[in-house]
């Protein structure tokens, strides 16, 4: 097992290096730093002289590491718009949006467990049907379209709920006031989670269900509620770790959608801003920094795989 | 035929799924609609035909845009442009996925490696930021949103053919050929090919269903098809204004309930053909 474990951090590093190195190519491709300097007063030979001290006379790959170089100081470069560093930027935003993925991933995952379970259980019944039904549906809804739906419904008709922001502006905020500001937002990214998960949880759940064990554990008399929650389930929530560590990219990007529409200040807002006025070094700070988390989520759910089910054999 | 008995099987299987025999009917009709869009279509969809902003009316089945385009005709050209942007896509992207990955587990080693590692870089990065990154760096338009959604979603379909080739390469006919010291094309294109079709195949509906809702939000964006040529996510970027949303319910609903209609008919219609042609049931 440690050889795989190591065998799979050896494979995460040319990913790692990789990432920087799409990363750094888009940015340096999409704009130069250079092109807002351009203008009428400016000469050929000031350009030149700016190029020099930024470094961009040199060859690209030298480019590269003096970026690298940078990066792994924990400086990502400057806002072309608010010329705060990227870091700050991404360091007051990110808090807003853990909070945000957490909570849906939560909700989505509290729908979705029981749903999946319960759907498992009935399989080829009405309700089985029924609850695949609405999960193909969850998975079908464009999240924006869902959100202008609940906007429609909860501040235009009802007045029940704010459509904007994080707390009242104005106010402090209290508890209650950031939790009214969360729920359409926490709900439409719930939608989507849950819609992918109850077939993913039902169908890890049917596998289990026939499995041996498992009709020893009936033939033994234990009871139906013991056999489906305490056996069925722990081996069915292994394959179900493994799904929450894939949510994650997809997760983020819903959560790019999702902040814009309710204007959750956010990551994805003020990565949609950056994209919106070509804010290169804010949007690979960020794409930079998501794909990093996606890469370790991935190598920490393959580990903890390997360090649970004992099951599977690795070469 | 073996193969024509075969296509019975798997018929009479998906034939048993109500849902996805509706949702596929659904689908053909709407996929005619949309190729006969400019026979049928009442009006220009580009072109001033009544008056600002009109509720249905019998002249305009499903009212006017906020400069007086009926909306009935934008929508089927809408639906017309967001079906294509979607088939397109999911043509591509199924083309450098199966060739990737029939690469990586016939050839193995070293092109394996490289391939494999090329595909986690791609996943790593959260789809939809990184086609709103290429929207941004490209002219955003019909054409590059058709390559970007193509060229991003390919890394799930060569991980997908990679593993089907990694088990049938064990298979016994696969080990009789290359005993028989069978060409290694043949091997390729006439054994392994058409036994990872059908997975193939499923998992491309998905992508289709995954491509049209990527363009909706794109083009919502405002990053994807640009105005005055209408598809399905455009169309609902004018529910951001207040009054629209409030007020001009036809304006946006009309086209919401379209995509989520046909995303989730394609859901089903993949749905049962997995159910159908899984040979392990």
């Amino acid at each position: 097992m440690w050889k795989y474990i190591l065998k799979r951090i050896a494979a995460a590093i040319p990913v790692l290096i990789g990432i920087t190195i799409i990363d750094y190519l888009i940015m340096s491709r999409a704009g130069s730093p250079l092109a807002m300097m351009h203008g009428p007063k400016i000469s050929e030979s000031a350009i030149e002289v700016k190029a020099a001290m930024l470094g961009l006379d040199k060859p690209i790959y030298l480019q590269y590491f003096d970026w690298l170089k940078q990066v792994l100081t924990g400086n990502l470069g400057y806002s072309i718009k608010s010329y705060q560093p990227v870091t700050s930027i991404i360091g007051s935003h990110i808090g807003s949006t853990l909070l945000l993925m957490g909570t849906s991933l939560l909700v989505g995952l509290v729908i979705a467990i029981p749903a999946g379970i319960y759907s498992a259980i009935h399989r080829y019944k009405k309700r089985d049907y029924t609850l695949v039904t609405l999960s193909f549906l969850g998975t079908s809804i464009p999240s924006f379209f869902l959100a202008l739906i609940f906007i429609y419904l909860f501040t235009v008709k009802l007045g029940w709920l704010p459509s904007s922001g994080m707390i009242t502006q104005g106010t402090g905020g209290d508890f209650l006031d950031v939790v009214k500001h969360m729920i359409m937002p926490v709900s439409v990214l719930a939608v989507s989670i849950a819609g992918t998960n109850i077939r993913y949880v039902r169908s890890a759940m049917l596998e289990v269900l026939q499995q041996d064990y498992l009709r020893t554990a009936k033939a033994k008399g234990i009871g139906r509620f013991l056999v489906i929650n305490k056996h069925a389930l722990r081996n069915a929530m292994l394959p179900v770790v493994t799904v929450i560590g894939m949510q994650i990219p997809v997760l983020f990007g819903g959560a790019v959608i999702v902040e814009q529409m309710f204007s959750w200040p956010g990551l994805g807002l003020i990565t949609m801003n950056a994209i919106t006025s070509r804010d290169y070094p804010v949007i690979m700070g960020v794409c930079l920094l998501t794909a990093v988390v996606v890469l370790l989520a991935n190598l920490i759910t393959d580990i903890i795989y390997a360090i649970v089910d004992p099951t599977i054999q690795y070469r | 035929m073996e193969h024509k008995g075969n296509m019975q099987r798997v018929t009479k299987r998906f034939m048993k799924h109500k849902l996805a025999v509706v949702s596929l009917i659904f689908l053909l009709i709407m996929i005619i609609l949309a190729i006969l869009a400019p026979v049928i279509a009442p009006y220009n969809p580009n072109q001033v035909s009544g008056g600002f902003s009109k509720p249905p009316s019998m002249d305009h089945l499903l009212g006017t845009d906020q400069i007086g385009r009926d909306m009935l005709s934008r929508l089927l050209y809408a639906m017309r442009i967001s079906l294509f942007v979607g088939a397109a896509a999911t043509v591509i992207s199924t083309l450098i996925g199966v060739i990737l990955g029939l690469l990586s587990g016939f050839i193995g080693g070293v092109v394996d490696s490289i391939i494999m590692r090329i595909t986690d870089m791609v996943m790593s990065f959260p789809y939809i930021l990184l086609v709103l990154v290429a929207a941004a760096v490209f002219e955003p338009g019909l054409w590059s949103i058709v390559l970007i959604l193509g060229f991003v979603d390919w890394p799930g379909v060569a991980r997908l053919v990679r593993g089907n080739v990694l088990s049938i390469r064990e298979m016994n006919y696969i080990k009789a050929d290359i005993a028989a010291g069978m060409p290694k094309r043949f091997i390729l294109f006439s054994e392994i090919l058409p036994n990872t079709i059908a997975p193939v195949f499923v998992y491309a509906t998905q992508v289709f269903a995954i491509s049209i809702l990527d363009e909706a939000a794109l083009s919502f964006l405002g990053m994807g098809v640009q105005p005055p040529t209408a598809s399905l996510g455009n169309i609902l970027n004018g529910a951001e204004s207040i009054t629209v949303l409030t007020s001009k319910f036809w304006l946006w609903v009309p086209a919401g309930v379209l995509i989520v209609l046909l995303v989730i008919s394609i859901n089903f219609v993949g749905d049962a053909l997995r159910d159908a042609l899984d040979p392990s049931v």
